[in-house]
């Protein structure tokens, strides 16, 4: 069980935890010790308070239900046209197939900082700006989900769609019943990546979204920082409501995660 | 129930033909083998009636009506895979009622044949479980099920027994043909395997390089091979195919002369059955020499050389290499059990001519009396 290994990478696990610790502490601090010079390790006296701050100041509760509609929209619309656009591209012969794939590839290669300024106009033209609308739309399909999921359809074996395909399913048929049912790792995969990609952007909410009832998590914690001054010990509790889902989350489906990225290919 | 047709049907994929110019038909009821090496088109003969593979062109019907471009699911036939395609993440009866599910079938209807192809294949206590926990025999059963259950115009089935171990192999041949005698379905059995097309089919069609060679009832095939390919393809183990020529109306192949058929001149390839050849004191005969000595219990099978060059018939899949002094050849005998010469002996053979096959050496079709 205890391999040499385990020596190399406790001492790193202990470094990845620190933040992670410290964002929890200091979201137990009062004020004045988060500015406390050498930083104290444990707070004196647990600031639960911090946290009902945090709901009771800002509208957190809002930000969170905002997050979490842009995020489960964002990871069903993934499931759902990613998989329908990479099987096309596995098993539907059509003109073009190969060309249309390797545009879809390349826009992996672009910087998200180059078009986002054609984003913006595109969303305006759709009268999505300052809407949750701006964060769903654009975010529905990916060329990274389809990418991902041709590569999983191609493994599966083609006799299972022709004897489906003879058993009498159509396209959508042998899509539904067949292959989306075998694809449980892939989809995982698609979902968990999807979910923490969408709950963690920052700057495409940022470039879309200034009314306070509309912004996402991830933009409100920006909120906390103010230009003189900045609750540290309010913004870390903030943070530690933002990250828990995404923890939980991880926690289960990292197995899903792991697997998903070590082995897209693997059979159902 | 329905004819299957293949009318001058050509599949191109790229720059190789697979099929070329078919033209067959599996008459109403009948048990169709395609027959050959892997590569020969019987594969894509198949899945062009299934409509898995379009035709490059040709028609090909089912029943009266052409399905050039009618989809798989409107065909109405159903397929047998060589690795059974059974849905792994379905029960074994919903396997089995896939089919009929998805041509809404009324639920009554699904039950009672689900429950009655179940009992004819003995899957009955399997249908809660999952394909991965079903033994080889049993997924073969139930590949077998999904397609009895939908009782299509026509089975197609490519290679069913080849993922199964010689024994069960022979077990479900006879289950099979048990089946086809029962139903009376039409049905077109693509295989490599030249024993269970011997055994299963009504008429067998061999094919090589994308082209029929011979269509026949197995036993005429077997007696008459139209081509030195056919030849050399049917018959376990393989027919003697040697050199020899023609002169005076008398065939030469070493030091037996047998008579010639009217049309042999010059160099012909002489073909005989390994079980054809008999033992004599005197006469028009060649010596075997014996090498290797096989008992099989019912009969005994002998590898041997004589004077003589070996003619290629091309049906071989790999070619062993027998390390031969360029003016012998490899001879292979199969004798009553109560014969059983030793390694190194010598024995004296002949080919009744009534059993001798003569193949023109450049066409390689055969010459007949």
């Amino acid at each position: 069980m205890f391999s040499g290994w385990h020596l190399v990478l406790l001492p790193i696990a202990l470094v990845m935890l620190v933040p992670l610790v410290w964002m929890v502490v200091t979201s137990l601090q009062t004020l004045n010790e988060t500015r406390h010079y050498p930083p104290t390790l444990l707070p004196s006296s647990p600031q639960f308070k911090n946290y009902t701050d945090v709901l009771r100041d800002t509208p957190f509760d809002r930000w969170f239900i905002n997050t979490l509609v842009v995020t489960l929209a964002s990871v069903v619309g993934n499931l759902i046209f990613c998989s329908m656009a990479g099987y096309a591209f596995a098993r539907i012969k059509f003109f073009g197939r190969g060309f249309v794939f390797l545009l879809i590839l390349a826009t992996l290669m672009i910087p998200f900082q180059v078009t986002i300024i054609p984003s913006f106009l595109i969303v305006r033209k759709l009268g999505m700006i300052d809407t949750l609308g701006a964060l769903i739309v654009p975010n529905l399909v990916g060329a990274f989900g389809i990418f991902m999921l041709r590569q999983f359809f191609l493994s599966l074996p083609i006799e299972l769609e022709e004897a489906a395909r003879i058993d009498g399913a159509s396209r959508l048929g042998v899509l539904t019943k067949i292959v989306l049912p075998l694809s449980g790792p892939a989809l995982a995969t698609l979902a968990v990546i999807t979910f923490l990609w969408t709950w963690n952007d920052f700057l495409w909410p940022l470039v879309t979204i200034y009314s306070p009832q509309n912004m996402t998590l991830q933009l409100g914690l920006a909120t906390f920082q103010g230009a003189h001054q900045t609750s540290t010990n309010l913004l870390m509790a903030a943070n530690v409501m933002t990250v828990m889902p995404v923890l939980i989350i991880f926690f289960l489906a990292q197995r899903y995660f792991i697997r998903g990225i070590a082995t897209t290919g693997l059979k159902g | 129930m329905a004819e299957v047709t293949w009318d001058h049907v050509t599949k191109q994929f790229d720059d190789v033909t697979a099929v070329q110019d078919l033209t067959l038909t599996a008459a109403d009821g009948e048990f169709l083998i395609l027959v050959g090496p892997s590569g020969c088109g019987k594969t894509t003969a198949l899945r062009m009636v299934a409509g898995l593979e379009q035709v490059t062109s040709g028609t090909i019907r089912i029943g009266d009506r052409v399905v050039n471009h009618v989809t798989p699911r409107d065909r109405d036939i159903a397929m047998v895979f060589q690795n059974y395609a059974l849905y792994p993440h379905m029960s074994v009866y919903k396997n089995l009622a896939f089919g009929l599910k998805e041509r809404k079938t009324p639920k009554v209807e699904i039950e009672r044949r689900v429950r009655e192809v179940g009992e004819t294949l003995g899957l009955t206590d399997l249908m809660k479980r999952r394909p991965a926990q079903l033994s080889g025999g049993q997924r073969q059963r139930v590949a077998m099920g999904r397609a009895l259950v939908r009782e299509p115009v026509a089975f197609l089935m490519d290679e069913p027994l080849s993922n199964l171990d010689a024994k069960l192999r022979v077990q479900m041949r006879a289950e099979l043909k048990r089946l086809h005698q029962s139903l009376g379905v039409t049905t077109v059995y693509v295989t490599h395997d030249q024993v269970e097309a011997m055994t299963l089919g009504d008429r067998i069609v061999v094919m090589a390089n994308g082209k029929v060679q011979q269509i026949g009832r197995p036993q005429d095939v077997y007696r008459a091979p139209a081509n030195l390919f056919v030849a050399g393809f049917i018959g376990s183990p393989p027919m003697n195919l040697v050199r020899a020529s023609v002169t005076d109306g008398q065939i030469q192949a070493g030091t037996m002369r047998i008579p010639a058929p009217a049309g042999a001149t010059g160099e012909v390839a002489l073909g005989f059955r390994p079980e054809d050849l008999e033992l004599v004191e005197e006469g028009s005969s060649f010596q075997l020499a014996v090498e290797v000595v096989e008992p099989l219990g019912h009969q005994v099978v002998v590898h041997g050389t004589t004077e003589g060059t070996l003619v290629d018939s091309g049906a071989q899949e790999e070619e062993i290499p027998i390390p031969l002094d360029g003016a012998r050849t490899p001879v292979t005998a199969v004798f009553p059990p109560d014969r059983e010469p030793v390694p190194g002996a010598s024995l004296r053979v002949t080919v009744p001519p009534e059993r001798a096959h003569i193949f023109d050496l450049r066409t390689g079709e055969a010459i007949r009396p």
